[in-house]
């Protein structure tokens, strides 16, 4: 069992009006951002179920762009995030859709510019979030920790090789998730870790064999 | 390994072994989970604290609308009635229902609040601990004292329950802050570890089937004037507690009793606005106004 926190409990300090709606909404753009790693040209949001319908009244849409545009739960900018300067350097538009096979609190973020991208998330209540799906592939970030993302050829010896190299510098392993579409196809890990990553260690990740997509997110601020 | 303190019997027994507030125990568990200092520990406390404090003093001021422009104006309302004539129950009573009023209101036109434990329920906690900080002119140390205590109820508490309308019902949230804040407010008046736990018991078990079934899905009726209610609901509980009135029920059975009703309760009534209030036949024409809104 994991212990609980009276920060959990006494905190976030947030925009309201919702945890899971408005704030929950920012920390998923905010991942979503740190994921695309870079500034996109335009993004479409697609908001699905309980987001699309009351997502409006709980400014869910602006939390969302919010985060893309990298404020943190508690700005007080959020409540005119779309009359903000880089704002208006972004396409945006919003599409609220149904769909009972998704997440009553789902969201897809549609990246287009240097590179497209779509990234998918949910609002899990009180503030949690998940990141589920990077362009399809299954992932499962919550931002809780320094989390290192890879997308890679599913084969023997990639994971030993990564967590190595990891172990070297001394960093902790705190959680770990790994899927693969099929044996020998790509496969996705997502590596929680208790301190950050530092570019040279990064670069030398990137440097194995067979990994499409590497992203170091850092962590949430709670 | 260290054994975790999951219920209230379990924080009883310790507080008793180790002759600790709980407040003392919280900070101290907090820094082998954070690995920071006692020091910081109670920094970040008074981080929330003074948020909540801004949060009260913005919401005083305005009468902004909300997005659907539903609700906004009550605080309003309510301090102006004060400024007229006093409130009935005396002063600590207009300052803990308008302060539960400006908090809330505050969250809703996308103000900053402290989710405590939830945005939904920010105000219940804030507007008692502050009202009487203010009417006792407490130090910022009892007050930090007493929020952690309410942050170590809430963290009991969820361990059974989680801390979601969605999951558990109001109950689960404004219930749950009540119930904290009765125990914050035994704390500063003085009673002893039992008796805030026997607040925590009162406070929950008078909450008990609670739903949560807003008006168009939004965070505004009833959740508002609910956090007045409900403020003033904490106040209850900690004058019987002090009183020595006991919960026959014990805290952590109401827990388990609260945790069981989360289950059975319809999910219609959990936050998804499928019954109760928000399916009356004035919801449905709120509904279908601030529908009509959002396609302009």
């Amino acid at each position: 069992m994991e212990q609980n926190s009276l920060f959990d409990i006494i905190s976030p300090i947030m925009v309201g009006p919702s945890s899971s709606h408005t704030a929950g909404a920012v920390r998923l753009g905010l991942l979503a951002r740190n994921i695309y790693g870079a500034t996109p040209k335009k993004i479409t949001f697609k908001l699905y179920n309980s987001y699309a319908k009351t997502g409006r009244g709980h400014g869910t849409d602006k939390g969302l762009l919010a985060g893309v545009l990298d404020l943190q739960v508690d700005d007080i900018r959020i409540k005119n995030v779309f009359n903000l300067p880089e704002a208006h350097e972004i396409e945006h538009n919003f599409e609220f859709l149904e769909d009972f096979n998704r997440h009553p609190n789902a969201v897809d973020f549609i990246f287009d510019g240097a590179h497209k991208m779509t990234i998918s998330g949910n609002s899990l209540g009180a503030g949690s979030v998940q990141i589920t799906n990077i362009n399809h592939f299954s992932i499962n970030l919550s931002g809780e920790y320094n989390t290192l993302i890879l997308i890679y050829k599913d084969k023997p010896g990639i994971l030993s090789k990564v967590s190595g190299l990891i172990q070297n510098e001394g960093i902790n392993i705190a959680a770990l998730t790994v899927e693969r579409s099929a044996r020998g196809e790509e496969a996705s890990m997502c590596m929680g870790l208790d301190s950050a990553l530092n570019y040279s260690l990064i670069e030398k990740i990137k440097k194995i064999d067979d990994i499409y997509l590497i992203r170091h997110v850092g962590k949430l601020e709670s | 390994m260290r054994k975790y303190v999951t219920t209230f019997a379990e924080l009883l027994a310790i507080c008793g072994q180790k002759r600790q507030k709980i407040y003392e125990f919280a900070q101290e568990k907090e820094t082998l989970l954070l690995d920071i200092s006692i020091d910081e520990v109670r920094k970040k406390v008074k981080k929330s604290l003074d948020a909540m404090k801004d949060a009260i003093k913005a919401g005083l001021q305005s009468k902004e609308k909300s997005i659907s422009r539903q609700c906004g104006d009550d605080c309003e309302k309510l301090q102006k009635k004060f400024e007229i004539g006093h409130a009935l129950f005396g002063r600590l009573f207009e300052k803990i229902t308008t302060y539960a009023l400006a908090t809330i209101e505050e969250n809703l036109r996308m103000g900053k609040i402290v989710a405590c434990p939830t945005a939904g329920s920010c105000a219940i906690v804030p507007s008692v601990l502050i009202a009487i900080s203010e009417e006792l002119s407490l130090s910022e140390t009892e007050q930090i004292n007493a929020l952690i205590t309410a942050g170590e109820i809430g963290s009991i508490i969820q361990n059974k329950v989680a801390l979601a309308g969605a999951v558990g019902g109001c109950q689960a949230e404004c219930g749950v802050a009540s119930a904290m804040s009765a125990g914050a407010l035994v704390q500063i008046l003085g009673g002893s570890e039992k008796q805030i736990v026997n607040a925590v018991a009162l406070a929950l078990k008078n909450v008990l089937g609670l739903t949560c079934d807003p008006v168009a899905g939004l965070v505004e009726i009833p959740c508002v004037k609910r956090n007045a209610f409900l403020a003033i609901h904490s106040v209850t509980a900690a004058e019987l507690a002090l009183a020595g009135v006991e919960s026959k029920i014990p805290a952590d059975e109401v827990v388990d009793a609260l945790s069981q009703t989360s289950q059975l309760m319809s999910p219609l009534l959990k936050e998804s606005s499928q019954a109760g209030l928000a399916k009356t036949k004035t919801a449905l024409k709120i509904e279908q106004k601030i529908t009509n809104k959002n396609k302009q």
